[in-house]
């Protein structure tokens, strides 16, 4: 190793330390903020509503400290208690609780004032407990995320022997509906990943982990699925399209747990219910590229556990845990291995299109089967509207 | 089994409600919520929990808004060559920030200092003499509710002094009455809702009102029969701390609850006169509700006979204002409320509690 390639290894980092301190102590700049106010930020990451009222926890998101000097709840000035006490420090979190009696199944609207008089506003839309960190609530919600992953992909299965008895066609019936349904669940993911990166703080710049994740675990899938130099075909197939889904189902657990703990949802029933229909076709999906299924029955169990469960741990993870931030990260990571998947069987189609007259991979099958696939996901999802 | 997370005060063991909700569908929710609402603690506190929290520096603001209540400005006094009172005042306006509820901070400009303005007070038919100083930043006026020449009027073209510059506003005291004072530079809400307003109060002379001489006299600041009353002048405002038009904070002379967290003491046995002024910018009308009694009020404090009598709810427009005149005498002693009966603005700040004594 040369002195020149030695010295590389630390001239730049003693540079950057060099410009840090000097901007940090000369400050050289500073005349173009011109004594601008503060640039004050607070988003509130979620709350938590019991018998004692309130409970938001708040993080600040500007360039300048935060302190919260009072709190409103429909327009009243309530007592309340931060800890930790003072200023919040760029993504610094705290826990505000404010004894207000809410009022069950009403909105109330709370806003915290800066000590510069800045409002940041936060509504509860629907006012209701948030559930206990009791062994039979976390089971209750075990029990939303095992209706809403599992239970509909084994439901789904049971379409297999009528969709294999169509023969070649058939399989590509149910290739194409997975495509179908896959292109619905990208659109949806970073739809509702998106949205919820804007509830973020701005300085955790979530839009963009979201993307990044996204890329990575696309391109990282690939390459795992791609290791041995040929596509993944079969039981293969299936794994990967299993974990597509299941981190779909992550992303969307965690949505319904927020939901569910932050009184957004009214009717929990019916929601799930909705959910639990608009998974059905996951379960054809994942069967669809298996050779024999009937006779695999314990791989397609846990096929369904890999791509049911997450939707377990994500509700229980939503209700208690929700971060905007980690939320959009997942949803970006689930799009990413969404996308895989809709590239490997969109391959897999390809390669067992049969060599007609066309040559052509597209037929009655494989059209109507990515129809009926974005069809019955767009049908199912208007039962989860709202 | 219960166990805590850091954002649920305690572990519970009611019955949990969303389990059951899941269970029995969503019309469930309610009944069990309502029970629990009924476990509500803060009975017995005086605030019900609507209250801010921590206490304002009034060291550091400079003003102390249990002192404002009954500090009278009369000026320095001299007699005129022809025999007449002349009272000089000296006002500056000056930029600075204040605390207004704890903690909470705005960005003011001020007459000496002060949100609401001097208290300035003199007789019917004195002079009245002003040396406006402007220390602040904009231009800014001195625009007197009351009687006077068009030269005097503190508007743009007629007084309006820029900053380092100074102006001498000189008129006679009249009518008497409760008036008050406000810069009237362009624009004129927010040269309002910064602070630059105060109470100007044209004491009755009894000399010019035989008839109704010992109404007038009761007015009339130094005099035996005005010294039985406990008089206060509350100027009802707001503050838009986040520049919306759209007030944060409303008070009776500034300071969020001041009077609530630390009650005015009265003595039972002697008559109460509040001289009340509304300046609230961006609200139609401000109010003032009495409880457990009833007062006479004098609309714009211009008649020595009331304009109302027996109410305890009186509402003005901005600048609109009056004198209220009341007694707890024979009242059991303690806290009587006393708030705007706009909820809203009670419950961001305007309300407070006159403590009675024997």
């Amino acid at each position: 190793m040369t002195a020149l390639i030695r010295a590389s290894f630390v001239v730049p980092l003693a540079l950057i330390a060099l410009l840090a301190a000097l901007f940090l102590t000369l400050r050289p700049l500073d005349f173009l903020g011109r004594g601008a106010p503060p640039a004050e930020a607070l988003t509130v990451e979620r709350v938590g509503l019991d018998a004692d009222g309130f409970h938001a926890l708040v993080r600040s998101g500007g360039a300048t400290d935060i302190t919260i000097a009072q709190v409103q709840v429909d327009g009243a000035y309530w007592e309340f208690t931060q800890t930790p006490a003072g200023p919040l420090a760029y993504l610094g979190s705290a826990l505000i609780d404010i004894p207000y009696p809410w009022v069950a199944g009403e909105t109330h609207r709370i806003v915290l004032l800066s000590a510069t008089g800045t409002t940041f506003e936060h509504e509860v839309a629907v006012a209701i407990e948030t559930p206990e960190t009791s062994a039979g609530e976390v089971a209750g919600l075990a029990l939303v995320g095992l209706f809403v992953g599992v239970v509909p992909i084994l439901i789904g299965y049971a379409f297999m022997p009528a969709i294999i008895s169509f023969g070649a066609a058939g399989r590509r019936f149910a290739l194409a509906l997975t495509v179908g349904l896959l292109a619905f669940l990208l659109v949806d993911t970073l739809k509702e990943g998106l949205e919820i990166a804007g509830r973020a703080v701005g300085g955790q710049k979530a839009e963009t982990a979201l993307w990044l994740g996204g890329l990575v675990s696309f391109l990282g899938l690939i390459a795992v699925g791609r290791r041995g130099g040929r596509p993944p075909e079969g039981a293969a197939l299936a794994l990967f399209i299993a974990i597509g889904i299941g981190l779909h189902n992550l992303g969307e657990g965690l949505a319904i747990g927020a939901s569910l703990a932050g009184g957004a949802v009214a009717l929990a029933s019916f929601l799930v219910f909705g959910f639990a229909l608009h998974n059905v076709t996951e379960g054809i999906a994942i069967a669809a590229p298996i050779e024999r299924p009937g006779r695999r029955w314990v791989l397609l169990l846990g096929l369904a556990l890999i791509a049911g469960g997450p939707a377990i741990a994500g509700t229980i993870a939503g209700a208690y845990a929700f971060s905007p931030f980690w939320a959009a990260l997942a949803f970006g990571v689930g799009a990413g291995a969404i996308l895989q998947v809709i590239v490997e069987v969109s391959a897999s189609l390809m390669r067992g299109a049969p060599k007609g007259a066309s040559g052509s991979w597209v037929s009655g099958a494989s059209l109507s089967g990515f129809a009926a696939g974005v069809g019955i996901m767009y049908a199912t999802a208007l039962l989860v509207a709202g | 089994m219960d166990f805590r997370l850091p954002w649920q005060g305690r572990p519970v063991s009611r019955r949990r409600v969303l389990g059951a909700g899941l269970a029995a569908g969503g019309a469930a929710l309610s009944p069990g919520l309502r029970s629990v609402r009924a476990e509500t603690p803060h009975k017995g506190s005086a605030h019900g929990g609507n209250r801010t929290v921590g206490s304002v520096d009034h060291g550091r603001n400079g003003f102390d808004p249990h002192a404002l209540l009954t500090d009278w400005d009369t000026g320095s006094v001299s007699i005129l060559p022809d025999g007449r009172r002349l009272r000089e005042y000296r006002i500056t306006a000056i930029d600075k920030e204040i605390e207004i509820a704890p903690g909470l901070f705005f960005p003011a400009w001020t007459y000496n200092g002060r949100v609401p303005g001097p208290t300035l007070r003199a007789t019917e038919g004195d002079i009245v003499r002003i040396e406006f100083r402007n220390a602040g930043t904009h231009s800014h006026t001195m625009h007197f509710h009351g009687i006077h020449a068009a030269s005097m009027d503190g508007v743009p073209g007629a007084g309006q002094v820029e900053p380092g510059d100074s102006f001498t506003y000189e008129f006679e005291a009249r009518p008497f009455g409760c008036h008050l004072y406000h810069c009237h530079s362009m624009p004129l809400k927010r040269h309002i809702h910064k602070g630059l307003y105060g109470a100007f109060i044209v004491d009755p002379d009894p000399a010019r009102h035989p008839e109704l001489a010992d109404a007038a006299r009761g007015r009339l600041l130094g005099t035996q029969d005005n010294a039985q009353w406990q008089e206060f002048v509350m100027v009802m405002n707001g503050f838009d701390t986040n520049f919306d038009e759209e007030n944060e904070v409303y008070a009776a002379n500034s300071i969020a609850f001041a009077y609530r967290d630390k009650p005015i003491r009265i003595a039972g046995e002697r008559p109460v006169r509040v001289y009340l002024v509304n300046v609230t910018e961006f609200d139609p009308v401000n109010s003032l509700h009495l409880h457990a009694n009833f007062f006479d009020y004098y609309d714009h404090g211009t008649t020595l006979t009331p304009t109302h009598r027996t109410v305890d709810t009186i509402m003005q427009c901005q600048a609109q204002r009056g004198i209220l005149e009341f007694t707890f005498a024979e009242f059991e002693p303690g806290l009587y409320m006393f708030h705007a009966h706009q909820s809203e603005f009670a419950e961001l700040g305007w309300m407070g509690f006159f403590e009675v004594t024997t």
